[in-house]
């Protein structure tokens, strides 16, 4: 099972486009700020949206096809549709929703049983808590052994401590799936985590598609560094010396990166790329910025310190050594080889 | 108006054939009315929910327009629409069906002035229902039928009572109308609102007895609308299927 979809339609500021194919047990993830398109993305394939111009196959299926007339409704394209806030019948319980849908009822025990959700048989959906909706949502959706599952931001609506635990759940049962899934979401490390391939989206249009490495460590337009974590500064590349492009960022700074570009231009660089020292050293780093921490944020065993403009992610362990607090003055530095450079 | 005459007085006082004959004629007109109301107005109601811009705009405007009516005005419209001499009266005449002072023309009014209490409520509940879930159950093998009795008619249920109820009461109050649309002959157009009227000069217990029925009657719609949407409204607080349209994105 296949999934291929290709669509233009307008929204409100602009015109959403996509041409992608989801091979069978192949999880592919939109990822993109709100507003972007990308439930516009799932809609269509399930039916719910009719773009103005397009298509959708699942193998030899085809479910729309605008230029011969086609349009499968909604109920008989067999999608297994995860809906943003779960989207369950409240005037039902958790029982009756998993068998909304279900050809065959049968399944519907083995499914309760599945998801650890046969004690909440007889109990309302707003007794649940968010792991448990999404639970309920997902046995509902293969209640009816769909060809194929569209997930719209699966985790946003789970609080950060129980997330991690679902995130490596929901990508578990995806692999013993086997079904080509869609899945957006505005988190990259989501999408990095259940995702083998990953889309950035942005203004409707899909910028680059990868492997979550490749978008890492090579992405080909800022937004996309942006969403892979990286900071984005705006300057001027002034000149070229000893094949290094000098770049003047807007903050005042200069910068030295390995990329070749002129004139208005975007850098991008990843916080963990940067290292803090108390005293400026003398190595293969080129560029180097003094300033006093201005902020100090944990991230589990990681710190991320703001210095001026700067963004470094550190080791706890490192800062503690460093004994970093704000005020302190500290180096910023990073090589120039990992300063990307983006034209405006 | 229970202390003027003892209980038993009133209570007595139905055995008039008046009071009787009115009791009849209301109870059929009535709920020939309400199936009417309920059974054309659920889908138009519904129909009219899952339109947006400016053809719901005016739709709705439509259906609120027998509210701010004058009653006589409204008399006036049926009996010119569907009287002897009216626009669609002659056709009707052909049919054999005489419309204008019989019990149709008393289900014709009662329909006409009660329906926009049960479409106003009925469209507010259905828009109220989180349009995502619709679109579940379409994704879960539901068609457009099965989208309407399985999930939107449930979830609409207590504020299609609450509005049905308020129609109903409408209807039994019904005077203006029907007067001058169906007149108040005994037995066949008199419904206890006109023979209140009547019986002021006749017997005045019975005008009491009849006025005590409907306070009794009027009391009971105001409490079941009362708990239907404290019931609808308690529910909707702790389950959002009434937050509104989220925007794709």
């Amino acid at each position: 099972m296949a999934l291929r979809v290709q669509f233009t339609h307008p929204l409100r500021s602009f015109d959403a486009s996509a041409e992608l194919t989801v091979e069978r047990g192949e999880t592919l993830a939109l990822v993109g700020p709100s507003g972007a398109g990308k439930t516009t993305v799932l809609r269509i394939v399930a039916g719910l949206l009719r773009p103005q111009w397009g298509s959708v196959r699942l193998d030899e299926v085809v479910l729309l096809d605008t230029d011969r007339g086609i349009d499968v409704p909604p109920e008989r394209r067999r999608v297994g549709y995860l809906f943003q806030e779960y989207a369950l019948f409240p005037h039902l319980d958790v029982a009756g929703n998993v068998r909304f849908g279900a050809c065959d009822g049968s399944r519907v025990d083995e499914l309760l049983e599945r998801f650890r959700i046969g004690d909440l048989a007889r109990a309302r959906v707003h007794e649940l808590s968010g792991g448990e909706r999404q639970r309920v949502a997902l046995a509902r959706a293969l209640a009816r052994d769909p060809a194929l599952l569209l997930l719209d931001e699966p985790l946003s609506a789970l609080d950060t401590h129980t997330r991690a635990g679902v995130r490596a759940e929901l990508r578990d049962l995806l692999s013993a799936l086997k079904l080509p899934t869609l899945l957006v979401t505005h988190d990259f490390e989501d999408a990095a985590t259940l995702a083998a391939r990953v889309g950035v989206i942005s203004q409707g249009r899909i910028l680059q598609l990868g492997s979550p490495a490749e978008l890492v460590s090579i992405p080909t337009d800022p937004f996309v560094a942006s969403l892979a974590g990286a900071m984005v500064l705006a300057g001027q590349a002034i000149g070229t010396e000893n094949g290094l492009t000098q770049v003047v960022l807007d903050s005042g700074l200069t910068a030295w990166s390995a990329d070749q570009a002129s004139g208005p231009v975007n850098l991008a660089v990843y916080p963990w790329d940067v290292s803090l020292g108390l005293i400026r050293q003398d190595d293969s780093r080129m560029n180097h910025l003094s300033a006093p921490v201005t902020s100090l944020a944990p991230l589990g065993n990681r710190v991320r310190v703001h210095v001026g403009p700067i963004v470094a992610e550190i080791t706890a362990a490192s800062a503690e050594r460093l004994d970093l607090r704000p005020g302190a003055i500290v180096t910023a530095s990073f090589k120039a080889t990992a300063a990307r450079l983006f034209p405006r | 108006m229970f202390l003027r005459v003892p209980p038993g007085e009133l209570v007595s006082a139905f055995g008039s054939d008046a009071a009787r004959d009115a009791l009849r004629v209301t109870a059929e007109t009535n709920a020939v009315a309400m199936i009417l109301i309920l059974g054309f107005g659920t889908p138009a109601a519904y129909w009219i929910s899952t339109r947006r811009g400016s053809l719901r705009d005016i739709l709705v405007t439509l259906v609120e327009l027998p509210l701010v009516l004058p009653p006589a005005v409204a008399g006036v419209g049926l009996l010119v629409a569907f009287g002897r001499a009216g626009l669609l009266g002659g056709t009707f005449e052909v049919l054999g069906i005489d419309i204008a002072f019989t019990k149709i023309s008393v289900i014709l009014a009662v329909t006409f002035v009660a329906s926009p209490f049960y479409l106003r409520t009925a469209i507010a509940a259905f828009e109220a229902v989180d349009t995502t879930l619709p679109a579940a159950a379409r994704t879960l093998g539901a068609g457009r039928a099965g989208v309407f009795f399985r999930v939107m008619l449930p979830l609409a249920g207590s504020g299609l009572g609450a509005g049905a109820a308020l129609a109903f009461a409408r209807g039994l109050g019904e005077f203006g109308a029907t007067i001058m649309f169906a007149g108040s002959l005994q037995g066949v157009t008199q419904t206890l609102s006109l023979a209140i009227y009547e019986q002021f000069d006749l017997d005045f217990t019975v005008a009491l007895a009849i006025s005590a029925l409907l306070i009794c009657i009027s009391a009971l719609v105001l409490l079941t609308v009362k708990v239907l949407t404290r019931w609808h409204s308690g529910s909707s607080s702790l389950i959002p299927f009434a937050a509104s349209t989220r925007q794709p994105s």
